[in-house]
């Protein structure tokens, strides 16, 4: 059923109840992943490589297991040896045999912070004690840390079986690149010839990590009978179970996954890292085992998303139309290949109506961590580099930056760049909105002396998907009810799911209590990424309370003894149908729930779908800086998010969806980034040195929601929680070059680079 | 009959230069059945790894997905997400 249209009068769904799962988060009860404990529980802890890249010749383990209280010690060897399969995984494909090797090293390790062994104890210093006892003997290999490094002719290779893929010839040489990639249409290099100005620049972007709050985390509990149980944080229990029984080589059945809440994931908790050598020293110790990261080890041992190097050309007629456009993006991908090249080239110039535009793409594998999915995996970057492009070819045609993208902007009937005819979206919605808001016509006020005030705009764009998702309805005795969603709440879906369900069943969402469901409790759900939880899990959950509402009907139809075509439900009620359907007095949810064993038992149903045509999602962000001339320090003083969001389900989560990415955006603009020594190691693996936006640090983000509902959803969701990200770079970027006259085309724009950039222009 | 684009780098092993089909199918099953037929190892590489843009429409792991006799058939990569 679909609940759009100007007749439909919604009285939940666009409504801001109270956060259900608000006061267990503010009193500190909320149980995440390091919070659980369970009865026999040892504790485990990893011995990781301080080396970018080494062979491991020997590993010693007899003294940690002679310590008193080691309970068991693993290395890779206690792994199976899977062989390669392919996987699509939470940002792309991925390799089984590679991520059972990113769990525990095999041969060599590739990274600083490459697992080696792991110990369990009775203690979690008596495990760390042990785990320093572990006596690794490397042969030290040269390492490269970026992409360049890794590309340079001689460069180290680090996998001898890795040929590059999707360039012809097929190369017979091992190289870093893992593939290339490349998508086209028109012919861009001939179209460059009717444009009359064209700007093209060189850009780079560091890797960056999600910096989620809760370090990885889980307990595992493996039975002598074959039956394992794991309780951890992540962003899909049935992604734990799959990938734990492919690397452990179980069945499905026998692994049990209990999701706890979520500390953050942004994509980053879309793979297993401990809970793989948990069941391992489980199975060898025969005790529950626990692990938990420290901050060190998520910077070292988890994946951040990719770095890159993107080269942008574009070229425009005098009025501004675009007319050609280029993007190369070369993205890192850490140890493994997987970075995100693909929707990084699929999406670089989504957002215009072109017709002739070429972006192609190389993955690389380089001596860091493994990357790992974030909020719009390759968007961001690929989207710096171009609305900085688009910013700069404004300039430089004297344009108003905005009228400059309406001019250009992707709408109904356009051919994307990256192929299909674009539907029902909003792009033009959003930019019309962000240019004659308050905050893109006001003035800018005057900068204090030494300092310049400036303004950027940017836009974005993101694919949202779909896909497999379970959700059930149950109500209970009293008339209250359950909904159980097959994935887990990062981002407010406990909520919207229970919005919807009420919505349907005509009742306050007060009365309806969600649940996110253990493997075995719930059907399969694909995991909680790529915007799809409130769109996908969203319509099962809708489809279990519709067939609940059915029945509620037959079985008032029951107790009133007429047909079930007679009955209606209306505001939590069934009431007869019209006038021949005979006189009774409205039925409630309660009254019925009361009655249910005597009409047929409980009344409940179960949905498992999988969902098609999640909508686009589109979003213009305009920020305001303040750059200190002595200092090169950038304040944000204005910022504001402006997205198609199709229909807010609960607008106050939506607008934390685009403040959170908006500020993780800001963050990978202004300062964050890894740094390594010459050794290859990460010298900055903490929030001290790794420095994320805080609150003191920003304005409010101020939210513009544009509502432009996918006809796919019954109440015109569409996935919010990657766009926001993907305009902050390039909007943080072309504010500073409107405050400075200076184009910062490097990651990040901290104090030292923008104090160089503006002692190099005086210069 | 549908317009099916298979001008995507992914295709291009199995294709070689033909860029556009006219084929006469009705879901993304028959769509797979017919590459197949007529690209042997495109069938399953459309299954495994790519999308299906129908109209614009982006469908992917699905066998039911219906398809117009006018429908623009659009094959990309397969998308996630974070």
């Amino acid at each position: 059923m679909n609940y759009l249209g100007k007749d439909v009068q919604l009285k939940v769904v666009g409504t801001r109840p109270i956060r259900p799962d608000g006061v267990e988060k503010v009193n500190g009860r909320a149980a995440f992943g390091a919070d659980v404990a369970v009865s026999g529980m040892i504790h485990a802890k990893v011995v990781r490589s301080p080396h970018a890249h080494a062979r491991i010749k020997s590993i010693d383990t007899s003294k940690a297991e002679a310590v008193k209280g080691v309970s068991a010690v693993i290395t890779g060897a206690d792994l199976p040896d899977i062989p390669s399969e392919e996987a699509f995984v939470g940002e792309g494909p991925a390799n089984f045999r590679e991520m059972s090797h990113n769990v525990i090293a095999r041969g060599k390790v590739l990274y600083d912070g490459h697992a080696v062994a792991a110990v369990a104890a009775t203690s979690a210093a008596i495990a760390e004690e042990a785990a320093r006892l572990v006596e690794v003997e490397y042969e030290v290999l040269p390492h490269v840390i970026s992409v360049e490094e890794a590309m340079a002719d001689g460069a180290p290779v680090l996998h001898d079986d890795m040929f590059t893929q999707g360039v012809d010839p097929k190369p017979t040489k091992a190289s870093n690149v893992a593939k290339r990639v490349e998508f086209k249409l028109g012919d861009s290099n001939a179209a460059f010839s009717k444009a009359d100005v064209i700007v093209e620049r060189q850009y780079k972007t560091q890797p960056v990590h999600q910096a989620y709050i809760e370090p990885h985390a889980c307990v595992v509990s493996y039975n002598p009978d074959g039956q394992a149980q794991i309780w951890c944080s992540s962003q899909g229990q049935f992604m734990v179970r799959a990938f734990c029984a492919k690397l452990l080589g179980m069945d499905i059945a026998s692994i049990r996954v209990m999701p706890l809440e979520i500390g953050g994931g942004f994509g980053g908790k879309t793979l297993v890292y401990l809970e793989p050598l948990a069941l391992a020293l489980s199975k060898k110790s025969g005790r529950p085992v626990k692990m938990v990261m420290s901050r060190e080890e998520v910077f070292r041992g988890s994946g951040p998303t990719s770095g890159g190097t993107i080269n942008v050309k574009i070229g425009a007629t005098k009025n501004g139309r675009i007319v050609a456009a280029e993007c190369e993006t070369i993205l890192q991908a850490g140890a493994f290949p997987g970075s995100p090249v693909g929707p990084a080239c699929m999406t670089a110039f989504a957002c215009y109506d072109l017709t002739d535009v070429t972006a192609f793409g190389y993955d690389v594998v380089s001596n860091r961590p493994k990357v790992a999915a974030y909020r719009a995996p390759g968007a961001p970057i690929s989207t710096f580099a171009v609305e900085s492009a688009v910013d700069e070819l404004a300039q430089n045609l004297g344009m108003d930056p905005g009228e400059l993208r309406l001019i250009n902007a992707a709408k109904d009937e356009t051919k994307a760049a990256y192929g299909p005819t674009l539907k029902n979206i909003g792009f033009v919605e959003t930019l019309e909105a962000a240019v004659a808001s308050q905050h893109y016509t006001s003035d800018l006020g005057e900068a204090p002396k030494g300092k310049r005030r400036g303004r950027g705009i940017a836009s974005g764009f993101w694919f949202n998907i779909g896909g497999e998702s379970s959700g059930a309805t149950y109500v209970n005795e009293d008339g209250t009810v359950t909904v159980v969603s097959g994935n887990p709440d990062i981002g407010g879906s406990r909520a919207s799911m229970g919005m919807m369900a009420a919505e349907v069943l005509g009742i306050e969402v007060e009365r309806v209590r969600t649940i996110v469901g253990d493997t075995a409790s719930v059907g399969y759900s694909f995991l909680t990424g790529g915007s799809r939880v409130t769109f996908a899990t969203g319509m099962a959950v809708t489809q279990s309370a519709e067939e609940v509402r059915d029945d509620l009907c037959r079985r008032a139809a029951l107790i009133w003894e007429i047909d079930a075509d007679a009955v209606e439900w209306r505001d939590g009620h069934a009431h007869p149908a019209g006038e021949n359907a005979g006189k009774f007095d409205p039925l409630s949810l309660s009254d019925i729930a009361a009655k249910s064993g005597r009409t047929g038992g409980p009344i409940a149903a179960k949905s498992s779908i999988n969902a098609q045509g999640a909508g686009p999602g589109y979003a213009t962000h305009i920020c305001d800086v303040e750059v200190d001339e002595e200092t090169g320090h950038v304040a944000v003083l204005r910022y504001t998010a402006v997205q198609d969001v199709g229909k807010a389900i609960h607008p106050a989560y939506v607008e934390g969806q685009m403040q959170g990415g908006a500020v993780q955006g800001i963050g990978w603009a202004l300062n964050e980034e890894y740094i390594y020594n010459k050794d290859g190691r990460l010298d900055n693996p903490g929030f001290l040195d790794y420095r994320v936006p805080v609150a003191s640090d920003l304005p409010m983000i101020e939210t513009v929601l544009i509502e432009v509902p996918n006809p796919r959803h019954p109440f015109g969701a569409k996935g919010v929680g990657e766009v926001p990200i993907v305009p902050p770079m390039a909007a943080v970027a072309n504010a500073i070059s409107n405050a400075t006259g200076l184009r910062m085309p490097n990651l990040p724009m901290s104090p030292p680079h923008v104090r160089a950039a503006l002692d190099a222009a005086k210069a | 009959m549908a317009t099916v684009n298979v001008s995507n780098q992914m295709c291009r092993p199995y294709v070689g230069d033909t860029q556009e089909l006219e084929l006469e199918v009705d879901t993304v099953r028959a769509l797979i059945n017919e590459l197949e037929r007529r690209f042997p190892g495109l069938g399953p590489q459309v299954e495994e790894s790519m999308a299906v843009a129908i109209d614009g429409v982006i469908v992917q792991d699905t066998y039911l997905e219906p398809i117009g006799p006018d429908s623009e058939v659009f094959l990309i990569p397969k998308i996630a997400g974070g």
